[in-house]
């Protein structure tokens, strides 16, 4: 999610109206005006954490890839187990390089329908949706069809209260989801698609609807008391805190799942079988341990370290910052790293040089603010 | 006491030779929620132009130029407890640093408050 697009070329999403009416403050990103704040990151960020916030994430790709055999095509770009994943199910996954290099990182939902075609719903990145699609268009075997949803808008409502507000909106017809597990349902007229995922670490849903009813459905749910609009500031410092990795930044064909510390997300057959882009090597990663290793470090005081800060063990250049920023939940500045191996364990003091000065981190367990997906009881 | 605006959204207070300097409300406005402020040294010498102080804010780390030159006899302590002062009060409690004035000269050209008004309506 790093490329600059220059003004020119940019485009426009389809709430791009309602987000300036908003009040957003509107700024260039993965080649789309996109809001990065209404009132305020840290003000965001805590409603999300206390209440719901409503992300539009319509820069992202909504892909569909179906037809006989689906799953074993997609098996053969990436390293999850879709053999497995039964329809409803939502599964994180990434697109890999023949070297097992990370060319982006997605969702995969099964949403074939009840004896019907297999269909996968995948949602990319934004900024390497394009890419992505070249990719699969290449590698997809002819009877595979892909699909981009070019006119679908994605929603995202994050935060321990957005249950309870989407359930006021859409009554029982968004089913009984739990964490990972996504359906499909008509809201009057409108067909939306929904998975019970996201991105900051908060229960949560992600909600695909045409971009013609866009504006009518996030005008309806922040309609609710419980939601807001929040921009991609706070979207950044949340899912920081969330320990999760931001394609562009944290992950990119010179990672490898395994030193990113996504192994979870290589499913026990592949691991036997491999059969996926770059297996051999992820497979030895797995067996004789990787370089480096993705770890979080917590600073104390208030300067953060950012991306591209260099980071030490003595006088030894042990790593490099991923991605750093003030935690607002937690009050202090927190960073991912990619570290030498040897100094990647818990409670390891290292330090961060910035402009020219020594900040001490200590190497902390991710998520760095706990996950409460909703897991069922 | 005279302020004077620089277009980097500086405000300079002056009283006889010695100058306040801090980032105006605009420019807290456009940088969010700011954490940390890193200062000059008092007894260091700032230059026109050049790097006198850094803004963090949760996004991202902003430099700010010296509006003038000169030697730097004092810093705001408070920023350091409560960095978030410049968003409450930018233009007051939330200066930065205070100056002698190394060239009086410099101070000519800048825009007094009606005319950064104007400059920020033309933003």
């Amino acid at each position: 999610m790093s490329d600059d697009h220059e003004t020119a070329e940019l485009q426009t999403l389809p709430l791009d109206a309602w987000h300036r009416a908003q009040g957003a403050r509107m700024v260039p990103f993965a080649g789309y005006w996109m809001p990065i704040q209404y009132e305020g990151i840290v003000a965001e960020h805590e409603w999300t954490r206390t209440h719901a916030g409503l992300f539009d994430v319509s820069h992202m790709g909504q892909l569909l890839v179906s037809g006989e055999g689906a799953a074993e095509a997609l098996e053969a770009l990436l390293p999850g187990d879709i053999l497995s994943l039964k329809p409803g199910r939502i599964r994180y996954s990434m697109l890999l390089d023949e070297n097992g290099g990370i060319l982006d990182d997605l969702m995969v939902t099964n949403v074939t329908p009840e004896g019907g075609t297999p269909t996968y719903y995948i949602v990319v990145n934004g900024a390497t949706k394009w890419d992505d699609i070249a990719h699969l268009r290449e590698y997809l075997p002819d009877e595979i069809t892909l699909t981009h949803l070019e006119d679908q808008a994605l929603l995202a409502v994050q935060g321990p209260e957005a249950a309870n507000a989407l359930r006021r909106v859409f009554r029982d017809a968004m089913g009984d989801l739990k964490f990972m597990q996504g359906t499909a349902f008509r809201f009057g007229e409108i067909e939306i698609g929904i998975g019970r995922s996201g991105y900051t670490g908060e229960d949560g849903f992600e909600l695909s609807v045409p971009a013609e009813h866009a504006e009518t459905i996030a005008g309806r749910l922040c309609a609710e008391i419980e939601i807001k609009p929040i921009g991609l500031g706070a979207r950044d410092s949340l899912r920081l805190e969330a320990g999760l990795p931001l394609y562009g930044h944290d992950l990119s064909p010179d990672t490898d799942p395994i030193s990113a510390g996504l192994g979870f997300a290589i499913g026990k057959r592949r691991r036997a079988d491999g059969g996926f882009p770059g297996a051999e090597r992820i497979l030895g990663l797995i067996e004789s341990g990787t370089e480096t290793k993705r770890v979080g470090l917590t600073l104390d005081g208030r300067l953060p370290a950012r991306e591209g800060a260099l980071v030490y063990a003595g006088d030894e250049e042990v790593g490099r910052v991923t991605s750093g920023g003030f935690a607002p939940t937690l009050g202090h500045p927190i960073a991912m790293a990619y570290v030498a191996s040897g100094h990647a364990a818990e409670g390891t003091e290292l330090e961060i040089e910035v402009r020219g000065k020594r900040l001490p981190a200590r190497v902390a367990p991710m998520p760095f603010v706990p996950h409460r997906y909703y897991r069922g009881n | 006491m005279a302020r004077y605006f620089t277009e980097e959204h500086e405000w300079i207070d002056v009283e006889g030779e010695t100058a306040t300097v801090g980032i105006t409300d605009y420019a807290q406005s456009q940088l969010g929620d700011i954490v940390f402020v890193e200062l000059p040294g008092v007894g260091s010498a700032v230059e026109k132009g050049k790097d006198a102080a850094v803004v963090e804010s949760v996004k991202a780390a902003s430099d700010v130029y010296a509006p003038i030159s000169g030697e730097v006899t004092d810093a705001n302590a408070a920023l350091e407890d409560d960095p978030a002062l410049v968003n409450s009060s930018a233009e007051e409690d939330g200066w930065f640093f205070k100056l002698t004035i190394a060239d009086k000269t410099q101070l000519e050209g800048l825009m007094d408050e009606a005319g950064y008004k104007s400059f920020v309506d033309g933003l």
